[in-house]
Order: C-alpha cells, then structure tokens, then sequence
C-alpha cells in the first residue's frame, strides 16, 4: 500500500489543531486510507469524465459530417449536371441607306445545358438553345439541339466522343458564353467564315499531354452549300444542323493546340470537306478550311488574332469568284488589373465572303463589365464599311448594348 | 456511311479496352499527397471550426457558402497541408495546397472531373502559385494568368489557394504544435 507523504502531513496538520491533541497513529492511518478513498474516487471521476469527453467529440464529428453532407451541392453528387447561358441585345445601327437601319431588342440566346454521367469515365452533355426568344411558323428564332453527345475518358489523356458536337476550331465555337469573350455580337469572322456556332454529328478522338499540347481528330457530317440563288456558296447557309442531314458525304477536322504557358493559346485547325454541297456533279466538288488563332495574355492586356480561309474546288464555284473565302481580326483589350471587373477592347475585322454584303471591313470599340464573374454588361461602337459600291447602303456606324450571363 | 460506321467502331473498340467503372481522373490520393509535401507518412491533423466570421469570409473568397463546418489540415515540418473540393464548371476538382510561412510551397491537383479546363492539372499552370501569399485585403498577392477555355475551372484552383492560405492563418494562431514540428 502507498502512503502519499504530502498528504500525511497535510492530514496531520489539519488533524491536530481541530482535537488539539497529537493523533495516534491509527487514527492517522484512518485518515490516510479515507484520503486515498477519494483520490481514487476522483481518478475514477475523471477517467470517466475524459471517456465522455472523448464520446462527446465523437459526435461533435459525427454531426459535423452529417451536416456537411447536407450541404454538398446535389449536382455534385447525382451525377446529373445542369448550366446555361443568355444574352440579351440592343442595336441600334445607322445605314448609309436608311432602309438598312437597325433599332431593336433581342433575347438572341437562352441555352440549357444538361449532363449526366454515367459512370466516372462514361458521360453525356447536351445544349439546348432557343435563339431569339420566339420559335414556330413566322417567328423569328429556333430551337436547336447544339450538343448532344457520350464522352468516353479512355485514358487519363485520351478521350473520345460520339454524337452531336461543336467542331474543334477557332476561339468561339466551343467556348462562347458571353462573359468570355468582347463585344455584343459575335465577331464577323467566326460567322461568316467559321460558321459558329457550328455542329457536326460523328465521332472525334482527344488527347493531351503534360507539355499542353492537345489534338482533336473529328470525323462528322459535311456541309450542304446551296450552289445557287442569293446564298450561292455561302457557308453559313451550308449548315444541317444535324437535321435528316444528308451524310452521303462526310468531312474530318483535326485541330492541334498549345497552352502549355499561362497565358498564351496557340491552334490551328484543318478541315476537309468531301462534297460540300452533298450533290456531285455541281460544280462544287470539295472544300478545306484552314483556321489559325493566338491570343497572348500578360497582367491586364490581351493580345488576340485569328485568320480562317476557305478554298473550294469545282467549276461553278470558281465561275462565281467564291472559291476563296477568308477573313481574320486583330484585338487589343486591357482588362483593369486592380479589380478586374472593367475590360475595353478594340477589334478590327476585314472578311472576304461569297456574298457581296459579306465582304466587309469593321471596326469596333467597346467595353466589358463584370458586376460578378459569371454575369457581363457590354457596350461596343461599330462602324462596318463593305468593299463595293454597290453594298455601300449597308455601311453603317452604331452601338450596342447586351447583358449576359452564364452558370 | 462508311466513315462513320469506321469511327463509332473505333470509340467502341477504344474504349472496350479501357475500364468503364474506374474511377476517373485520380492522378494522386490524398495520402501519397501529404506523404510527398510533407515528408512523413503519419503527419499530424486537426481543424479549424468555421465560425459566423469564417463561414463569411470562406463565403466571400469562394462565392458560395463553403459546405463545411471544419476545415482539416495536417501538418508537419512547420508546413500545413490542405485539401478541398471546388467546382469549375459542373464536377468538383480536388486541389491540395501546402503552406509554410504565410507562402504556398506546393498546389497540386489531385483530381480533375471536368470536361474542359484539363491544363490546370500540370506543373505548367501549378508552378504560378509558389511563393504566392496574401495580400493586405486578404487575397492572392499575385495574379493567376488564366489558360484559354480554362477560365472556370483557374478560377477554382485560384479560390482553394485563397481559401487555404487564409485558413493557415487561423490554424497558426491556435495551433502552437504547428510551429513546434519545424
């Protein structure tokens, strides 16, 4: 048995004055075994008190991944994802000829996005746009299936797509909500000549690797050029859309890409056309489209450059001087590095397209605000000058002004 | 016809070959990333509570309410070690940042979901944020140079470096042990 000296004499010092007589020794030895009584008493207390503290942090844990769980966003975890984007626009353009002028209001885009996955490598996205606000007989906008398609991660650095897709090339085809980019309306060059937003169905093969050099390789549906009337060899107008498409005649685009420095995106994109008008023996027997952009970031300034050129071959297309189309454009832009919600821009467009009234130059100036990262208001100056006389009731200078957004 | 008969084969052929349950987009567990940064397999770990104070200003850095009570971290050699879920676009990508002297010594990203954005995983876009601390409002002291058609999922990983190096602070000021493993 241990007897803890500091309490003996504590106890002898508290015994003695109390009876005023010196305590024998068995009355010492009682008081000794009374206080290890309740030192055990305590060491017991207290085991038990560490023992609920300990089940008390557990449940404090406990609750804290209860709650937690709670609030994990539900698109996080379902596997189904939602997003989409809209802008709304206001022109107001003075033509040289006054039957040109352009005073109106337009919802242009309201886009949904939906994607699910399936399992962590196999997963689908779609984009659902209605265009102009108002679709049906005599409306003015449509409602179009833009993406519709199963990705499959092969590896950590290859993956493969089949379905409906936007086609690997230039700046806006695929990234083009408006918070990304300058300007009310899209630039001329990546609709014109690039006709974005611009969607195949097929199948196309990525990959990637650690220096930031990626490639797209697509094989999709061709174009359907009308080869006569006013949108004679007109690109934009060679869309399907992927509706009963005809695909007589499919066409590949390969697209090789470097962002491996921050800051700096280099691409160039490669297309073959097999028939572009899906017709033989119309004069317009194949096409290829060669795009090449940069764009250079450093602190707040932003350098971007893009140039597209079509070459077709047949008789009839070369007959109507349309066998080459191009376009390119140059923009500087500063974007306010002390809180980055300003930018201002200026652009220069020169597009050389088969129509006469596509072949333009246009000058632009403008800026960006961003009250929040995913929402923009934008206001731009344009003044667009056409290459003949005949075209020149379309000139015009104007602004406009847009608002939107994305999530 | 043929073309496209040619390439929906090929999809199927290319990814019969892969495994289509596996998960996606791992390229280091969470405890090969502790071992690495912090050079010790069995690093010490404790949380900082988010309190009104923090739940607001984690609020503020990430745009959203942060979905946590606590925030975890483990430390070692006077370093702390944080790892978060933050969403670019539509699927979370898992971000580690390691932190010694107010300064991030390491961003690595152990997980990538989205379907854009994949640069941000490599040391190219990463080596930006060494050195990095914050400034006197509380943010990032340098800018974060933006990957073209990467914008949403930058702006995560420059969110979970904010956030980390602003929780490293707390967890300094009430964690002496942290100081003591240097």
């Amino acid at each position: 048995m241990r007897i803890y000296p500091f309490t003996l004499v504590i106890a002898l010092l508290l015994a003695a004055p109390a009876q005023g007589q010196t305590p024998s020794l068995e009355e010492v030895w009682a008081i000794v075994q009374q206080q290890q009584r309740e030192i055990d008493a305590l060491k017991q207390q207290l085991a038990t008190t560490e023992a609920e503290l300990a089940e008390a942090d557990r449940q404090i844990e406990a609750t804290g991944d209860y709650v937690e769980s709670l609030a994990v966003p539900a698109t996080a975890e379902s596997g189904t994802h939602i997003g989409g984007y809209g802008e709304v626009h206001y022109n107001n353009l003075d033509a040289e000829d006054p039957a040109n002028d352009l005073d109106q209001v337009d919802f242009h885009r309201f886009v949904l996005f939906f994607g699910h996955d399936f399992t962590d490598r196999v997963r689908f996205f779609s984009e659902l746009e209605l265009e102009h606000s108002l679709a049906g007989d005599g409306a003015p906008g449509e409602v179009e299936l833009e993406q519709a398609y199963v990705e499959f991660l092969l590896t950590d650095t290859l993956s493969a797509k089949a379905g409906l897709f936007l086609l690997p090339i230039g700046l806006l085809n695929e990234t083009h909500e408006p918070p990304t980019f300058y300007g009310v309306e899209r630039n001329s060059v990546e609709s014109v000549i690039v006709p974005s937003t611009w969607w195949e169905a097929g199948a196309t093969l990525s990959g990637h690797n650690d220096a930031g050099l990626s490639w797209d390789l697509a094989l999709h549906s061709g174009l359907a050029m009308p080869t006569d009337g006013g949108s004679a060899f007109r690109v934009r107008s060679g869309r399907q859309k992927v509706a009963e498409a005809l695909a007589s005649d499919p066409a590949m685009t390969a697209r090789l890409a470097y962002t491996g420095i921050p800051g700096l995106s280099l691409a160039a994109s490669l297309q073959y056309q097999s028939d572009p008008s899906q017709v033989g023996g119309d004069g317009l027997d194949s096409g290829q489209l060669i795009e090449a952009h940069a764009a250079y970031r450093v602190g707040g300034f932003s350098l971007t450059g893009l140039y597209a050129r079509w070459d077709f071959d047949g008789t009839a297309v070369e007959a109507a001087g349309a066998d080459t189309q191009t376009g390119w454009y140059v923009e500087p832009s500063y974007r306010i590095a002390t809180d980055g919600r300003w930018g201002f821009y200026g652009r220069y467009e020169d597009i050389d397209g088969a129509r006469t009234q596509d072949q333009y130059s246009q000058w632009e100036l403008g800026f960006n605000y961003w009250p929040v990262d995913d929402v923009v208001l934008k206001f731009d100056w344009r003044s667009r000058e056409h290459s003949l006389s005949a075209e020149s009731g379309r000139d015009f200078d104007g602004f406009d002004l847009g608002v939107g957004y994305q999530f | 016809m043929r073309q496209f008969i040619a390439a929906l084969l090929f999809v199927a052929a290319a990814h019969a070959a892969g495994d289509a349950h596996a998960e996606a987009g791992e390229y280091l567990s969470r405890d090969a990333f502790l071992e690495a940064t912090l050079e010790t397999a069995d690093p010490a770990s404790d949380v900082v509570w988010l309190d009104e104070v923090l739940q607001e200003r984690a609020t503020e850095i990430l745009g959203h309410a942060p979905g946590m009570l606590r925030a975890r971290y483990w430390y070692s050699s006077g370093r702390t070690a944080w790892v978060f879920d933050e969403i670019g676009k539509e699927r979370p990508i898992t971000m580690g940042v390691v932190i010694e002297d107010g300064t991030i010594r390491d961003f690595r990203v152990l997980t990538f979901r989205e379907s854009r954005g994949w640069e941000i995983r490599y040391a190219f876009f990463t080596r930006q944020f060494d050195g990095l601390g914050l400034d006197g409002d509380g943010e990032l002291d340098a800018t974060i140079d933006n990957i073209s058609g990467a914008t949403l999922s930058v702006r995560a990983a420059r969110r979970v470096a904010n956030l980390a190096l602003v929780l490293d602070d707390v967890a300094r000021r009430t964690n002496t042990k942290i100081a003591s493993t240097r």
